[in-house]
């Protein structure tokens, strides 16, 4: 019971952490002269105000969840994946290059192959970081956003050149984009809204995202490494291959992330030059997503509707209040800061309970992961 | 085409604006050696560039004062550093998680603040080269390294300036001491919380001016995410040169050579595509980190939070 008290305590920290980034958010927007009150009021009523916003909210929220549930995965595993902008780019081009060069073949056979190569082609972009850290020691932060800037390059190459829209080669403008996907190959939309399966797809994920790391050899040995690599070497874990898994795992789930953004949303690829034309910073925010549902794959879900209400609230809040929408970015910044700030709190209950634990009978503290508490958690969070 | 890349006038140009385009990596990649020696990772590099590369050119856009605007960079990346200082250190949050935080929330003030007080996409007249006597009358070399904007100058003072401090003053001998064993070092009373409140400040200083020497001396613009990844390659380079200001200076110049390399080649029309060209740096980076990283060892106490009770 103690236990559970203590967990739905660790759930609560966030919440607290971000209405703390609000408040500071609300200061921010004093300063700019807006009403506070008016202008989250305006978020609020642009996310959720009508059936169309819930569905807007909802399809921000779907990469936003995709890629944190590959966040989930890698942090678990301690790997701290900074690279799901490129992830989520490479994905899109493999997803692309199935749906326009397959165009003889069933439509549901197609979509699913199309994301079945995002999710190879993220899985491929995390796995070379993931090698690089595990067999060369290389930080995969750095790699990792690194790779973001190879893969951006990569696709305005190829959206210029070898896989540039036929239609806009003959003209003179040379859009760098693809050409539209066949109808057929479209993800089924709820009419009238712009909704798509992604978004279920995506929750289905989450549930078997929590299976994996909680339910599965696989998983354990994932997490295990993430807490104590040393304890795993012993405990007979490659710890190396571990660390490529949960990188290539990780970046898997935002390559499908960035498939489902073509084929449920824009139906072809374009780019503005930056990655975050086409992921809109998604790679980034699914972080803070993931975060913020304390790295638990269910929990990911209302994180992930939370950041997306956001991002479409923005929109109407700049027309009601007119204060850019990249006040969001700024408030997503600080969320980050306060969550990962608070987890001093958590670390001081954690370390409290550990030593009434270790005076009690004498043992030390658990090198890895207690299967027992953990499964508390989750169903607290949950 | 291709023979033009070798002519002089074309491989001083390449060299000139190769030194020049070192700038803005050199005071970030400087600035964030001190941090990491110190044991802190800061990955909010890129935020507090585009924050200090908006101050100054706001502050040089209203009063025409360019020292005024390297002034306000300096001072708002010292805001940045004090945050990320207390953030790291007082509550020992996970360093690279929290410099992304730091990062989002200066793209996202710095855009902010760009729409809400500019407007529109303006020009200031930055810093003009300054003539040294003499040296910049030598043919060739004159030309590369002496005919260059102040900001230039000061940042490759900054490498012997920040190599001294490191390994010859009792300040740098801290600094190490506190990156790679913070218990010794606080048994032995050197405060862990004060050398790293130093060496994050000056950072977020650095990288703030790091900011400017772009906004009023290399592009004399402010543009939203302007900095694009380059306070980020500032971080790499840190490993790249193995943690030693010396080293830093050639990953800086190693990057900015071929980065002015790739502007020059698009300039004269070789048919090499600018995407892939502009995509070389970065695969030398990871080339570079894989060769480097096995060569050097970082500070050992990098990236953990240090707290006496452990």
């Amino acid at each position: 019971m103690r236990e559970r008290l203590n967990s739905a305590a660790d759930a609560l920290l966030p919440v607290l952490a971000t209405l703390a980034a609000l408040a500071v958010g609300a200061v921010m927007l004093l300063i700019l002269g807006a009403d506070p009150i008016q202008a989250y009021g305006a978020m609020w009523e642009g996310a959720f105000g009508s059936t169309n916003a819930i569905a807007e909210t909802l399809v921000k929220a779907t990469p936003l969840l995709l890629v944190g549930l590959g966040i989930c995965i890698a942090f678990r595993g301690n790997v701290i994946n900074i690279g799901g902008e490129g992830q989520m780019v490479v994905g899109a081009i493999l997803a692309t290059l199935v749906g326009l060069n397959l165009s003889s073949l069933p439509g549901w056979f197609v979509i699913a192959l199309a994301l079945l190569a995002g999710f190879l082609g993220g899985a491929i972009w995390g796995a070379i970081p993931g090698f690089l850290k595990a067999y060369f020691n290389v930080n995969e932060i750095l790699s990792t956003i690194m790779m973001n800037a190879i893969a951006v390059q990569g696709m305005n190459f190829l959206l210029r050149g070898p896989m540039i829209d036929p239609a806009q080669q003959q003209l003179e403008s040379k859009i760098p984009q693809t050409a539209r996907l066949d109808e057929a190959f479209q993800l089924p939309r709820l009419v009238p809204t712009r909704l798509h399966l992604g978004a279920g797809i995506a929750v289905v994920l989450a549930v078997l995202v929590f299976i994996l790391l909680w339910r599965t050899t696989l998983g354990y040995r994932i997490r295990a490494v993430g807490q104590n690599p040393h304890a795993s070497r012993y405990a007979g874990i490659n710890v190396k291959q571990h660390i490529v898994i949960a990188l290539l795992l990780s970046g898997a789930f935002a390559g499908l992330a960035g498939a489902t953004q073509v084929f449920g949303l824009n139906y072809r690829m374009i780019t503005d030059g930056s990655a975050t034309g086409f992921t809109g910073n998604a790679g980034f925010n699914g972080i803070v997503a993931a975060l913020f549902g304390q790295l638990h794959p269910i929990g990911t879900i209302p994180a992930s509707i939370f950041f997306g209400a956001m991002l479409v609230g923005a929109n109407k809040m700049q027309r009601v209040v007119q204060v850019p929408s990249a006040l969001i970015t700024t408030l997503n910044g600080l969320v980050v800061i306060f969550v990962v700030s608070s987890e001093i709190w958590r670390r001081q209950r954690q370390q409290r309970r550990l030593r009434e634990m270790g005076a009690a009978s004498e043992g030390g503290p658990p090198d890895v992961p207690d299967e027992e508490s953990k499964v508390a958690e989750s169903e607290v969070v949950a | 085409m291709i023979v033009e890349l070798f002519s002089a006038t074309v491989l001083i140009g390449i060299l000139a604006s190769g030194i020049r385009l070192a700038t803005p990596y050199l005071y970030a990649a400087v600035g964030e050696t001190l941090g990491q020696r110190s044991g802190v990772l800061n990955l909010g590099v890129e935020g507090q560039m585009l924050l200090g590369a908006f101050a100054s050119f706001y502050v040089v856009f209203l009063t025409g004062n360019l020292w005024l605007g390297v002034f306000a960079a300096m001072i708002v990346g010292a805001i940045m550093g004090l945050a990320m200082a207390f953030v790291t250190v007082n509550l020992q949050a996970e360093q690279g998680i929290s410099g992304i935080g730091f990062y989002l929330f200066g793209l996202g003030l710095s855009d902010l603040l760009f729409q809400k007080m500019l407007g529109t996409v303006e020009t200031v007249s930055g810093f003009s080269k300054i003539y040294i006597p003499f040296l910049s009358d030598i043919p060739v070399i004159g030309e590369i390294f002496f005919q260059q904007n102040v900001l230039v100058y000061v940042a490759f003072a900054l490498v012997p300036l920040s190599a001294f401090l490191l390994n010859k003053t009792t300040l740098g001998l801290k600094i190490r001491a506190v990156g790679e064993n913070p218990e010794a070092a606080d048994s032995l009373g050197v405060s862990v919380a004060a050398v790293r409140y130093f060496t994050i400040i000056t950072g977020g200083m650095l990288s703030g001016v790091a900011g400017a020497s772009l906004s009023i001396a290399l592009l004399n613009v402010f543009q939203q995410n302007m900095t694009s990844g380059l306070g980020f390659i500032a971080v790499a380079l840190v490993y790249f040169g193995g943690w030693r200001p010396w080293g830093v200076l050639g990953g800086a110049l190693l990057f900015s050579m071929v980065n002015s390399l790739q502007l020059w080649v698009q300039v004269l029309g070789i048919p090499i595509p600018s995407d892939i060209a502009v995509m070389m740096p970065y695969v030398l980076t990871i080339l570079a980190l894989v060769l480097a990283v096995s060569r050097v060892r970082a500070p050992s106490a990098l990236s953990k939070p240090f707290g006496r009770e452990e």
